[in-house]
């Protein structure tokens, strides 16, 4: 391959990366505080679609009862500030704590089933968490459960200042990101992507897949809990509509138009989903009516989505490139 | 104990419902190999065709026609249009783009019905009870559902096994390749197939109309539900999505009518209270996990797959 031609993937996801960072010096420069609220969200929610790439692009792992994660993530800061704890330090291992075990239980469970078997066992866990949080009476049932404290890290960081929470949730975005690069890069993302390809082989050869595939599903699912545990403190509130079955449709949609097995694909998934609904939304009400054919479009004839894309660009220049020389 | 039996004859009535959903899913599923998450949709469609057409004809029975040949119509073309692309792919591409097709319609019907709910009423023949044993009134339309489910599962259980054309059904689901070979087109066997489909799923939506608010989203709950009945009857057989539906239908009803009382038996009156509601809407998919955590491919498994 000629050194001429920079990777396109590369430079969309420096660019994307820079915009993220610098984001709230625009919003500073021109008030515009609807942009640094909308794009938390969109960090927040790539958080969520990046912890489901691992499972479901990494893995092969059709989860559909991901955002289960979120509302569990969220409920859990969401009662304890009702308790009157609103400590970080407390709050937040807790929830991470309380995430972690239920994928571990549901995991457990649901990796015993493959192909769809697997999608619908996921997503009924996912309603019975649904239906469970409805019948939270004591804390808001249906209505859901306002959040009057933000969580307090004992002055080290204010959540309730905008730039401050933005910059958390893009820094834990990254983290994790990164995290997950090494994860996939090292033994256990190796096992799991052979077991994607082929599982029958994998356990031919000796590996528990069983177990590394647990392995994933609660780090997923962990990572999930965190994203959740940013939603209820980005918006003051928390209900079962956080995890409602369209909502886990909500993640897999990032993940798939992103490009599902690339670390940055959710990202860009997040961004496009994202922007692409604020922006339809406001050129129609009934903007769904063109979102909902995109996806269909983007299902039949971008397989790879953004990701895929992008690396289409550049198996063409390359192409060109080799012909004129 | 006049209660239960009313319960027991509700959560028939539901089960068949849900077994109609359930029918076309299972063969969509079973021979396409597709996961069809707008079968929901087609339902509502049904609802909101028969409200429509029952109101501009004046009558309840031509309307319903009217409606299910529309539902039958629209599942056609969906297929050709778009469905039919889709066969041979990943079910994850399934998921999603048949996701899509359920923001499409509820997005639809909420620009040419506008976002308030319809009602279909009922006409004064069918709006009325029959004794069933001394004392114990039911309503006539709701033996009109079980009387209509129970004909159209016998006239399925005809059709796929004893005629041509529920051999060559059988026959596609089983190796689709060799159907093609023998020189049967296979593309309008696929597409009556997803046709029937959709037909049955707009039956349920026109049957359940009176008895519910025909609204955006109503095909969600009730999708859901039915992928529970296809997962636990197994998925591609028709005879387990029939038991499945029963069984699903009978636990949530008489769940939702009696868990309140028995948890009271063990559990102080708030606590059974607050429990109750969350409980027996978890009942059917608790029961779906114990079933596929003992039977990881469903009650009765389609040969073959």
């Amino acid at each position: 391959m000629s050194e001429k031609f920079h990777h396109p993937r590369a430079l969309v996801v420096a660019g994307l990366i820079a915009g993220l960072v610098l984001l709230p010096l625009y919003t500073q420069a021109t008030g515009n505080a609807f942009a640094l609220t909308l794009f938390t969200r969109i960090v927040i929610l790539a958080l969520a679609a990046s912890s489901l790439n691992l499972i479901l692009g990494y893995g092969g792992m059709m989860s559909f009862g991901h955002a289960a994660y979120l509302g569990i993530g969220g409920y859990a800061i969401g009662i304890l500030a009702d308790a009157g704890v609103t400590s970080g330090f407390v709050q937040w291992p807790i929830a991470l704590g309380v995430s972690a075990l239920f994928a571990l239980v549901i995991g457990a469970l649901c990796l015993r089933t493959r192909g769809v078997y697997f999608i619908m066992i996921t997503l009924a866990f996912a309603q019975m968490i649904y239906y469970v949080a409805s019948g939270l009476d004591s804390y808001g049932g249906d209505d859901g459960l306002t959040i009057y404290r933000r969580s307090s890290f004992a002055g080290l960081i204010d959540l309730s200042n905008k730039v401050q929470f933005y910059y958390l949730c893009l820094a834990l975005l990254l983290a994790s990101l990164f995290g997950l690069w090494r994860l996939v890069n090292a033994r256990l993302g190796r096992v799991i992507q052979g077991v994607r390809s082929n599982e029958r082989r994998m356990r031919a050869i000796g590996f528990p897949t069983y177990r590394y595939k647990l392995v994933c599903f609660v780090i997923a699912g962990t990572l999930c809990g965190l994203a959740g545990a940013l939603l209820a403190n980005h918006t003051d509130f928390v209900s079962p509509a956080m995890m409602y079955w369209t909502r886990s449709g909500d993640l897999i949609v990032m993940v798939v138009l992103g490009g599902m097995g690339s670390l940055f694909g959710p990202l860009m998934g997040a961004v496009a989903l994202l922007v692409l609904e604020e922006a339809l939304s406001r050129v129609t009400e009934y903007w769904q009516i063109i979102l909902g054919p995109l996806l269909l479009l983007v299902v039949l004839f971008a397989r790879g989505g953004i990701d895929g894309l992008l690396a289409e660009i550049r198996n063409r220049k390359s192409e060109i490139a080799s012909h004129k020389s | 104990m006049l209660l239960f039996l009313e319960q027991c004859l509700n959560g028939l009535q539901f089960g068949l419902l849900l077994f109609l959903l359930a029918a076309g899913l299972t063969l969509v599923f079973g021979i396409m190999d597709l996961v069809n998450l707008a079968h929901g949709s087609l339902y509502m469609m049904g609802a909101y065709f028969a409200a429509t057409f029952v109101e501009r004809t004046g009558s309840f029975v031509l309307g319903s026609l009217l409606a299910l040949l529309a539902t039958l119509a629209l599942g056609i073309a969906l297929e050709m249009v778009a469905l039919r692309r889709l066969y041979g792919r990943e079910h994850l591409d399934h998921v999603l783009g048949t996701f899509g097709l359920i923001l499409f319609f509820n997005e639809l019907v909420r620009l040419v019905w506008g976002p308030a709910g319809l009602s279909l009423p009922l006409p004064a023949w069918l709006n009325t009870s029959v004794e069933l044993i001394p004392g114990v009134a039911y309503p006539t339309y709701r033996i009109a559902i079980i009387a209509v489910a129970l004909a159209v599962a016998l006239l399925l259980y005809v059709v796929v096994m004893r005629t041509r054309v529920g051999m060559l059904i059988r026959a596609g689901a089983s190796n689709r390749e060799m159907v093609g070979a023998l020189g049967i087109d296979i593309k309008l066997l696929y597409t009556l197939v997803f046709g029937l489909g959709a037909a049955l799923a707009g039956l349920a939506g026109l049957l359940q109309a009176p008895i519910l608010t025909v609204q955006i989203g109503m095909g969600e709950n009730i999708l859901i539900l039915a992928f529970v009945v296809i997962v636990i009857g197994g998925i591609g057989s028709i005879r387990g999505a029939l038991i499945a539906a029963v069984f699903v239908g009978l636990v949530d009803t008489v769940g939702r009518a009696f868990l309140p009382d028995l948890l009271r038996l063990v559990l102080s009156a708030s606590a059974a209270s607050t429990a109750a509601p969350a409980l027996s809407s978890m009942l059917i998919y608790l029961l779906m996990a114990v079933v596929l955590v003992v039977r990881p491919a469903g009650l009765f498994p389609a040969p073959g797959r």
